[in-house]
């Protein structure tokens, strides 16, 4: 077969302090024209750096010490891997025959250029067209590429623009001299589900129109399922797996592949049935407590509205607000977990940090239960607050920015202890009991975090939550920031604990599969509002709402048996006016809740509420 | 946009009067004035026409009244003996010690500072901005080792002593007069071709010695700055997309490391006077610094007063300048975002 890329026996090594160390191992792969290969792995086992190595953009620590790529984009074959790293020829092929688009469309944006500016450029560099042609080309391609108003989205900012449509701007900049390869690494894993979905299906459209080839990189095995043809799987820079999806999928061979396979979220999962780590954690948990029993639940949030007030615009003009959380209502009993699901924007953070009292609801209250009965939350002060921050800890989405650099794990754990009186003998006990607890060893107390990989971070943020022995935990994206091989660690980690330690989570998260494992009661969130509530079963097994079920249809699902409907996602299922009836919500219009079966509470228009009755 | 800009001219002019006011009370706060302390002079001398003429002055400035009407009176908000004529009115005041109105003195002094100055900015730039550039996209290199020896140099040597060693040169190698900013014999000539010439040869050691310690230090923070940029996506973006690397450095990484040059630009101003007095008395150039210098030491009020309000008044200017090129240069900061 004549591929479009062929590399052979390519090795990349980088220079480090302590010697040379060999990123990628005699790699050998062929890219096919007009499919899409999907390149999967963890995080360092050289899925990037083969892009780069590509690209000829590896970092100046890196070489490519051996090897070749044969690239026959056009006419006779050239080898990208002999090419000088800044020459004419390798440029000439960067942009133009093969482009590429990263993860964060922010940063890789410059935010000081408009986006028309920053697409066109590519055309500019390598066909010398002015501002005009490029200008108009440019625009083309961003109505290629779905956006509502391509003219308008010339002179915006990156900034201005929500992330899917800042990675449809990235996609448009990288096809805008119609490449023979895109290569895309993780080009989805910063985008909402229903985003993902969206440019999945994009990338797919544009693939049909163009013939091009795209090399997809990705941890996301539900997005391998859905868009690839055909499968190379690496782990720690060497190929371990490839071949077409069907096959690789159906029958990994690689006991890597197979462990990836199984430490993932899905939503077929039996009742009951644990992740399987693919690198098991040796945690401590101690032995289960009894969960003191509540007469009522742990946290109460009755009608809770918080709105913004944006930057003053103009002189005289009233100042703008928005309305983040509308009358939203939870309620989590004790020794449970409440998800917490909705896209970005839809205010479901902002409800977590209402309950961490970080933030004070204009309306509503929120009542929390710590064994002496109800109390509001935000009518609390002096002792009985301090008391209550005892009590509610958090748990960050970025393990790597939550944790002070500059403060050893022993401090950091103790900090919390410290604020709360307790005595200089116990915090050192409990700091090797909470090690023990996260399963981390109790010496490595006197590192510094950025001695620790992601996971562990987050292990240790999960230990700092539980310093003070709170009763309530809020996760916010607890694992999105981690790599799939140990968001399983993880999340087990954090079910273990609250079985021993009989806590309540709140599980914010817009990633659904990782809500159906941990939750047992599920709240979708849109526009501020809940739209639907349900045990987890009844969400998952019968959504009711459009939303709902626009958010289900749009998690690629790594099983081959349920591939993605792309038709269904269009991008209208967060707007409510757009809703069909009975759910169709008038501007403005707040609607109301209605019991479908015992549990299971969906949001309905006035009108065909009343009409139910 | 207008309306920002007319906001920023309302609160720079309340400040400038609070700046005014600080002045004034501090130049007050020795006892005794110029006048006063003259008259002292003169009584034990026995000069009585002079001791008369003092006497007047003091009249006419109203240094008789008490400090808060003096004050008034100096910004032009009150009365004087003379009516309305202060700083408002475009009345900078009488220098005693040279017996002469300000204006007179500073007038010339004003505009060779700035010329001095500016070109030593200009300079700094010039050799600053590739030197950083060069020095970050060529780093741990030998060429990036000398730019940072040279530049540790420059910081390092203070600036009177390579203001006497290049003046010796100058006026061995060059027959450059020593010291001045033009031939001492033109002193007293019109702004003809010649002295247009002398001014020019003269200003190349100012320009160099006040520039070489500004152009260290910038060639230092440009090249963190860069360094911090290059490894921004961004950055791989560009290159992704083919474009030749200095276009893409100068297009993205480059301008990226410029905003906090350019809030600088409020600081310079005012420095662009103050800071280089030393580096004046040593080259014996006619600019404000020693002027302003000699004026605080013998208790010139007017004079004092109104050099320090012209540097209030180029730190203000300086600090809307900085900031209206920012907002053009940033558009998250046009956006008011952020």
């Amino acid at each position: 077969m004549n591929a479009l890329l062929s590399i052979r026996d390519l090795s990349v090594a980088f220079r480090t302090d302590s010697g040379r160390f060999e990123a990628l191992h005699r790699l050998s792969l062929d890219i096919p024209r007009g499919r899409t290969l999907a390149l999967v792995g963890e995080s360092g086992s050289g899925k990037s750096v083969t892009a780069q190595a590509i690209l000829r953009i590896l970092p100046r620590s890196a070489e490519i010490t051996r090897g070749q790529m044969l690239f026959t984009g056009e006419g006779k074959p050239v080898d990208l891997a002999s090419l000088r790293e800044e020459g004419s020829l390798i440029r000439s092929i960067r942009g133009r025959r093969i482009a590429m688009i990263f993860q964060e469309p922010m940063t890789c944006l410059s935010p000081l250029h408009t986006v028309g500016d920053q697409i066109g450029e590519a055309l500019r560099v390598h066909t010398g067209a002015d501002r005009q042609e490029s200008d108009a080309r440019t625009t083309e391609a961003l109505r290629k590429v779905g956006f509502p108003d391509p003219k308008r989205a010339l002179r915006t900012y990156p900034f201005e623009l929500s992330g899917g449509l800042r990675q449809r701007a990235m996609i448009a900049m990288a096809l805008i001299m119609r490449p023979a390869l895109l290569i895309a690494d993780e080009p989805t894993t910063a985008l909402d589900v229903t985003t993902q979905a969206q440019i999945l299906a994009l990338l797919g459209r544009l693939q049909d129109e163009t013939g091009m080839a795209i090399l997809l990189i990705t941890h996301d095995l539900g997005v391998v399922a859905n868009i690839a043809h055909d499968v190379a799987v690496l782990y720690q820079g060497r190929l371990v797996e490839s071949g077409p999806k069907t096959e690789v999928l159906r029958r990994p061979g690689h006991p890597y592949l197979k462990a990836l396979i199984e430490a993932v979220p899905r939503f077929d999962m039996a009742p009951g049935e644990r992740l399987t780590p693919i690198r098991p954690a040796r945690a401590t948990i101690p032995p289960a407590r009894e969960a003191q029993s509540l007469s009522g639940p742990v946290l109460q949030v009755e009608g809770v509205s918080k709105t913004f007030t944006l930057r003053a615009g103009r002189f005289f003009a009233p100042p703008r607000t928005v309305r983040a959380v509308a009358d939203v209502s939870l309620s989590l009993e004790g020794g449970r977990t409440l998800g917490l699901v909705g896209e970005s924007g839809s205010g479901k953070t902002t409800v977590a940090k209402m309950i961490m009292r970080a933030l004070a609801p204009d309306e509503g209250r929120i009542l929390f239960d710590g064994g002496a009965g109800p109390r509001d939350v935000h009518a609390l002060s002096g002792e009985a607050l301090f008391a209550y921050r005892r009590t509610v800890q958090f748990v960050f989405q970025d393990p790597y920015a939550s944790l002070d650099p500059r403060m050893t794990v022993r401090q950091i754990l103790s900090e919390p202890m410290e604020i709360h009186g307790v005595p200089q003998g116990v915090r050192r006990a409990r700091c090797t009991e909470l090690m023990a607890m996260v399963g981390l060893e109790a010496s490595a107390l006197n590192r510094y975090p950025h001695a620790f990989s992601g996971g562990q971070r987050q292990r240790i943020g999960i230990a700092r939550a539980l310093s003070l022995e709170p009763r309530l935990l809020v996760l916010d994206e607890p694992v999105s920031a981690l790599d799939v091989s140990v968001q399983a660690q993880i999340l087990n980690l954090l079910k273990d604990l609250q079985k021993a330690l009989g806590l309540s989570y709140l599980i914010v998260s817009h990633n659904l599969a990782v809500v159906d494992y941990m939750a047992d009661t599920i709240s979708v969130m849109c526009r501020g509002r809940i739209v639907e509530e349900a045990g987890r079963e009844a969400l998952f097994r019968r959504p009711v709402h459009p939303y709902t079920r626009a958010l289900l249809a749009a998690v690629p699902d790594p099983s081959l048996d349920h591939p993605l409907d792309f038709r269904k996602v269009t991008g209208d299922a967060s707007n409510p006016v757009r809703w069909p009836e009975p759910y169709r919500l008038a501007p403005e219009e707040a609607g109301t809740m209605v019991e479908i079966e015992e549990g299971h509470r969906v949001r309905l228009s006035y009108l065909a509420a009343q009409k139910a009755a | 946009m207008i309306g920002q800009v007319l906001r920023r001219l309302l609160t720079m002019s309340v400040t400038l009067l609070v700046i005014s006011a600080l002045i004034f009370f501090v130049i007050k706060l020795p006892p005794g004035d110029y006048l006063t302390n003259r008259i002292m002079e003169l009584r034990a001398t026995g000069e009585a026409g002079s001791v008369a003429k003092a006497e007047l002055l003091i009249h006419q400035y109203g240094l008789d009244r008490p400090v808060w009407q003096q004050y008034l009176i100096w910004v032009g908000l009150m009365p004087g003996p003379a009516g309305f004529s202060g700083l408002l009115e475009g009345d900078w005041g009488w220098s005693f010690e040279y017996d002469k109105p300000v204006a007179d003195v500073v007038g010339d002094a004003l505009w060779l500072t700035l010329l001095v100055n500016v070109t030593a900015l200009i300079f700094v730039h010039l050799v600053a901005i590739p030197a950083a550039i060069y020095s970050a996209t060529h780093r741990h290199t030998v060429g990036d080792a000398v730019v940072t020896v040279l530049g540790y140099v420059g910081l390092a040597v203070p600036g009177f002593l390579l203001a006497l060693i290049m003046l010796f040169y100058a006026n061995r190698w060059f027959g450059l007069s020593i010291g001045g900013l033009y031939d001492s014999a033109l002193t007293n000539q019109p702004w003809d071709g010649e002295k247009i010439r002398s001014l020019l040869a003269h200003l190349v050691v100012p320009t160099l010695v006040i520039g070489l310690g500004g152009t260290a230090a910038m060639i230092r923070r440009m090249r963190a700055n860069l360094l911090d940029e290059l490894a921004k996506p961004y950055t791989v973006t560009a290159r992704a997309k083919g474009m030749p690397p200095t276009r893409a450095l100068l297009k993205y990484p480059f301008r990226m490391s410029l905003n906090p040059f350019v809030a600088d630009i409020g600081n310079l101003l005012p420095h662009l006077v103050s800071g280089s007095v030393l580096v004046s008395l040593v080259l014996s150039l006619p600019t404000v610094g020693p002027l302003l210098l000699e004026a605080l030491r013998n208790q010139d009020q007017f004079m004092a007063g109104f050099i320090l309000m012209f540097v209030a008044g180029l730190t203000l200017v300086g600090m809307l300048i900085s900031d209206l090129t920012l907002v053009w240069l940033d558009p998250r900061i046009r956006m008011g975002l952020r």
